[in-house]
């Protein structure tokens, strides 16, 4: 899950990080109240959507004046930013954050992630800061200093001195980026975060060190035990289907091909999107029902695929195991007779209670097709959704 | 209850008709579904654990609180996992604690850290963990520890199958069963970022295994698991390989379903997996609808 750049300030203060003065403001009004509260200028004003790349898209201003800042929040709050990471139809701003400007002597880059190849917690630093530091791993990956750490012993004084002195920090602030550091990795661990970055993280004139950007994203198996983090949640950056398929506990993502289709197992799902592209169709979503869906969950999920209006051919593909093949029988009639399927379906079955399975379909009444096998069943819906 | 028992013809890797059972987390609806479903598959499940319900029996299986108190009464020697996420993590290191061999863990939905730090704790001890998220591992005609439909498998062998995925493998196997392919033992190694046995330690027991005479290896997106599987082959393995990626389809940066399927920042891949996996000598298909004719040709010879 991730969350906004304010919200993740607001753990960043809470752990003694310390951030510029401002706060958020969803008008101009407000914006202009926390600009004059905060008696000085430059302010920067940013756009507050959880893609990166905002400052190239236009999304991150800095103001020298009232004035300046209000025209600024006024572009900024009900633009559609597009970035690099939004698509190309962009990320409308509802919120941006009003923050003090300072007197940035360095950039520096901070972040803590999962090692998943070798089960540590790895931090990495560099003092190319403010870029992006994928390019910066691509093109240089001698600039990023890593340490990684083992979670049972948690990060040690070494592990803090390896990368302060690997940034070359001067001694004036050593003592201070200790305590970020620690603070940072205590606050990784409490939340069961699974990526933090502060880009970047600057030392000012003044030679204090502050947070000028802050992202979190956080595991979404642990936000059982992050009720206020699940708080931070917001919508407005979700696809409206994929929200109401979460409510379900079903696994939607929506793409943007025309071939609906609705698997046991996110394994097999994959795959069954890979084979409708193979037979010349394109996936309109990935949708994954789980190994013990019941009549129910087949339901919903029939109805989220019917609700993309750009689905013209649905795909049914279920490897009976724990969910039995008359089970979702039953609840694809069901489905079938409250929604009213209005395309084509193929449906693809084998496995635990097949032959039942099967008889409830034929014996329905509705428009389906049966397909022998996995080949069959894409090259089917493909057929039928090109030849309308 | 491994290898060096082949003398006593025994076939498959990890798990055989030698193999202790005991599951923990026994008395729930899952557990005692899938309890059921390998006793009558023939396992020998000799004791479950929940906590607070010692003493009693879950149709002719004793329960008890602890794993050692299992372990001390019924010689288990491998334990299967139904416990649910905010717990799992715990009792998997209560059974390596009590010295279980090897440790099945089924749960899906794990937290990374907790797994993390699981897998920090066994690198240590001697027990295998496979999973979490996992279907489980089976030796057709002899034990099944896990979830996967009994009927589709066939047994005998001579291949083995290896995979992160748990109906992406049923498919497999029903495909290989179908074109009269035995299977020695299908492990499903999990779903989750990290996972207690990787690729490479499957391949291993397989290669070594007298009875395997070729492997097929499952891969999905995420991770580079794949790309240190097929680096292993290419350097350790006399056995032919068959290999299929899911996900060639899936967007960058989104979470397919499991956990640690996720391209991030453009590694983890299918085309870069599949790549490996050919540079590797692996037999790649890439069409999941002919993976068993495609495995049929293959295994010929082998």
């Amino acid at each position: 899950m991730k969350i906004h750049e304010y919200q993740a300030k607001k753990l960043f203060k809470k752990y003694g990080i310390p951030i510029p003065d401002g706060d958020v403001a969803s008008t101009v009004d407000r914006a202009k109240q926390i600009a004059n509260k905060l008696s000085g200028f430059p302010v920067a004003l940013k756009a507050q959507i959880h893609a990166g790349g905002r400052g190239k898209g236009g999304g991150v201003k800095l103001a020298t004046s009232m004035d300046e800042a209000i025209q600024f929040a006024d572009q900024i709050i009900g633009m559609t930013l597009v970035t690099d990471q939004t698509g190309p139809e962009g990320q409308k701003v509802k919120k941006i954050l009003v923050e003090r400007g300072l007197n940035i002597s360095e950039e520096l880059y901070l972040g803590i992630a999962l090692d998943r190849s070798n089960a540590k917690i790895v931090i990495m630093a560099s003092k190319a800061g403010g870029m992006d530091i994928e390019t910066v791993a691509e093109e240089s990956p001698e600039k990023i200093i890593k340490v990684f750490i083992n979670p049972l012993l948690g990060i040690l004084p070494f592990h803090c001195r390896d990368i302060a002195f690997g940034l070359q920090l001067s001694l004036s602030v050593m003592k201070s980026f200790y305590e970020i550091l620690t603070n940072l990795y205590r606050l990784f661990v409490d939340y069961d975060c699974s990526l933090l970055e502060i880009n970047p993280l600057v030392t000012t004139k003044e030679e204090t060190m502050m947070a000028l950007d802050a992202k979190i994203n956080f595991d979404d198996n642990a936000l059982f035990r992050h009720k206020e983090i699940v708080d931070y949640r917001d919508p407005d950056e979700e696809d409206p289907l994929e929200v109401e398929a979460s409510k379900y506990n079903l696994n939607y993502i929506n793409l943007d091909g025309n071939v609906g289709n609705m698997v046991n197992g996110a394994g097999l799902a994959m795959a069954t999107m890979d084979i409708i592209k193979l037979a010349d169709a394109e996936p309109a979503n990935f949708l994954d029902v789980g190994g013990g869906a019941s009549e129910e969950m087949v339901e919903i999920g029939l109805k989220i695929i019917l609700s993309d209006k750009n689905v013209k051919g649905i795909l049914i593909n279920i490897f009976g195991g724990i969910l039995r093949c008359d089970v979702l029988s039953k609840g694809l009639v069901e489905a079938a007779r409250k929604t009213g399927i209005n395309v084509p379906v193929v449906v693809r079955m084998e496995g635990t209670n097949v032959d039942e399975g099967r008889k409830i379909l034929s014996e329905s009444g509705l428009n389906l097709t049966m397909a022998v096998d996995l080949k069959d069943a894409a090259q089917r819906v493909a057929k039928l959704v090109t030849n309308g | 209850m491994n290898l060096t028992q082949i003398a006593g013809g025994i076939v498959g890797i990890f798990v055989d008709k030698n193999t202790r059972l005991l599951v923990q987390g026994i008395t729930g609806r899952e557990g005692q579904f899938h309890t059921r479903q390998c006793v009558a598959y023939g396992t020998r499940v000799v004791a479950g654990v929940t906590p607070g319900k010692g003493g009693q029996k879950m149709d002719h299986t004793p329960v008890f609180h602890t794993v050692k108190e299992a372990v001390g009464q019924t010689g288990a020697n491998c334990s299967m996992i139904f416990v649910p996420p905010p717990f799992a993590a715990d009792a998997i290191m209560e059974a390596a604690d009590a010295k279980i061999n090897l440790i099945v863990a089924i749960t899906e939905g794990i937290p990374v850290l907790d797994m993390m730090r699981v897998k920090n704790d066994l690198s240590g001890k001697p027990s295998r963990l496979i999973g979490p998220n996992c279907p489980g591992i089976i030796t057709p005609g002899e034990c099944k520890v896990g979830i996967m439909p009994s009927p589709i498998h066939q047994p005998g062998g001579p291949i083995g199958v290896v995979s992160r995925s748990g109906t992406l493998t049923y498919e497999v196997v029903h495909q290989l069963s179908r074109e009269g392919i035995g299977q020695t033992t299908c492990i499903g190694i999990g779903g989750d970022p990290i996972c207690g046995t990787s690729f490479i330690d499957c391949l291993d027991a397989f290669e070594k295994d007298p009875e395997t005479s070729g492997v097929v290896l499952i891969g999905e997106i995420g991770g580079t698991y794949e790309e240190e599987a097929s680096e292993f082959i290419a350097q350790n393995m006399t056995k032919p390989v068959v290999g299929f990626i899911a996900g060639l389809t899936a967007p960058s940066g989104r979470r397919m379903g499991h956990a640690g399927a996720i391209i991030s920042g453009g590694s983890g891949t299918a085309t870069g997996k599949i790549a490996a996996m050919k540079k590797s000598g692996i037999h790649v298909c890439e069409d999941l609808g002919g993976f068993g004719r495609f495995c049929t040709t293959v295994f010929k010879d082998a």
